[in-house]
């Protein structure tokens, strides 16, 4: 039933990225639609007003926005069992998934647009405060394959995306992030060995380039 | 016998939010107040990654993050539910919730509160605008925005009908009257008549 669900996307956002794998992962069918970031359909700001934003999913006519919000819509309306289920049923296991996922949006988003975007002094900090807030990440994972435990899950979902970046991360930073990091490095290869995450995410060297356009035009206003 | 703590910093809203939830559901438990710039040794254990309340600990296990808990209490005492059975209104409820806490959308409050001259004119504008937002296209027509019932989002806007009347006062400029806001006037009405919030508001003074 593709026509009953159409994601608004961005091949490069990481947002988006999260919403595809959750659907992949559950083998749901949906149509993508590639949106221009300058030049934004009608579709998606009747959908998504507030923001007009991507990601948005919408199921039936009814948008839902926000890919954290999103996801949690998803293994609601297709509840599976695990490990197709992405939340943990456990209520503490699913709000330690939540505050993790919380997380990523809180630290490693706003750090990791200054590590790839800004320069001097304000760089230096970033990149400090990026890997604490990675190190601190791969305390979360310990030695469990995912966050999630045995499963891939939600956790796993809000974070992966991030792996993109970690090119343009590392040559603007000037860091190594194996180096930091290694079991962190070791999770984001097996993420890469499921399908539903390879298929979703873009090279990193293409997405180095995606931010340096990105960052080049904001330094151009 | 279950150990339910509250850690929460009096008069921080998102505290409040948590206390409340729990209230409606009738679960007892035992509030502790963290002075907010004494980061005590129990904060620093229960949420050592951002150190800041509210912290909800159950049985020994903390848990971070006023939106996190809301959705944990929730689960764990499904008793006087707060998000609806519907998967696309809970998507909604948490949308709001979101857009709410959006530190964009919080800081015109901010400045509306503490700040002075053109700043706080532009922002007493941008609170405005929220207001409508809110009032128009989050309450709409409805009792409360869970609803017939108190909701997690109206818990998270609780604030609003605890603190803002006395936030008006303080700056001396009326910004949510009947005539401008007449659903979301009656919205904090109805909130603060209910029975559990009622005894659960900060004092005026």
């Amino acid at each position: 039933m593709a026509d009953e669900l159409v994601l608004l996307d961005f091949w490069h956002s990481p947002f988006a990225m999260r919403v595809r794998i959750a659907l992949a992962e559950k083998g749901i069918e949906y149509e993508s639609r590639e949106e221009d970031l300058s030049n934004k359909s009608s579709l998606l700001l009747k959908m998504n007003p507030v923001y007009k934003q991507i990601p948005v999913l919408i199921h039936r006519g009814r948008p839902v926005c926000e890919s954290l919000i999103i996801v949690e819509y998803i293994d609601e309306v297709w509840p599976h069992k695990s490990p197709l289920r992405l939340l943990p049923s456990s209520p503490y296991d699913k709000a330690n998934a939540m505050f993790w996922a919380d997380y990523v949006d809180k630290k490693i988003y706003p750090s990791g647009k200054l590590v790839w975007g800004a320069t001097g002094e304000v760089q230096e900090a970033a990149k400090k405060e990026m890997i604490e807030n990675l190190k601190e990440l791969e305390g979360e994972l310990g030695d469990k394959p995912y966050f999630g435990g045995e499963s891939f899950g939600f956790t796993d979902v809000a974070l992966i995306p991030f792996y993109t970046w970690f090119y343009a991360l590392e040559t603007c930073g000037d860091f190594s992030i194996i180096e930091e990091c290694p079991k962190l490095v070791a999770w984001t290869k097996r993420c890469m060995q499921r399908e539903s995450v390879s298929n979703s995410l873009p090279d990193q060297y293409k997405v180095y380039c995606f931010l340096l356009e990105l960052k080049n035009k904001f330094e151009a206003k | 016998m279950e150990e339910v703590k509250v850690l929460g910093s009096w008069p921080s809203p998102y505290g409040f939010r948590v206390q409340w939830a729990l209230e409606l559901k009738g679960v007892e438990y035992e509030y502790v107040d963290k002075d907010l710039f004494n980061k005590s040794d129990m904060l620093l254990k229960y949420n050592p990654v951002h150190k800041k309340i509210p912290v909800l600990v159950h049985n020994g296990k903390p848990i971070a993050e006023s939106v996190v808990i809301l959705e944990y209490i929730e689960e764990t005492w499904p008793q006087h539910p707060l998000l609806p059975k519907d998967p696309y209104e809970r998507a909604m409820a948490r949308f709001w919730i979101n857009f709410l806490d959006n530190k964009d959308k919080v800081a015109p409050f901010v400045t509306f509160f503490i700040g002075l001259g053109e700043e706080h004119k532009k922002a007493a504008e941008e609170v405005k605008e929220l207001l409508k937002i809110y009032e128009e296209q989050v309450l709409g027509e409805k009792k409360y925005f869970g609803g017939e019932e108190i909701g997690m989002l109206d818990l998270a806007m609780g604030w609003m009908a605890a603190s803002f009347g006395v936030i008006e006062e303080i700056v001396d400029v009326r910004i949510l009257d009947g005539e401008t806001f007449p659903r979301l006037h009656a919205w904090i009405q109805n909130f603060r008549a209910n029975p559990v919030i009622k005894n659960n508001l900060p004092d005026h003074d």
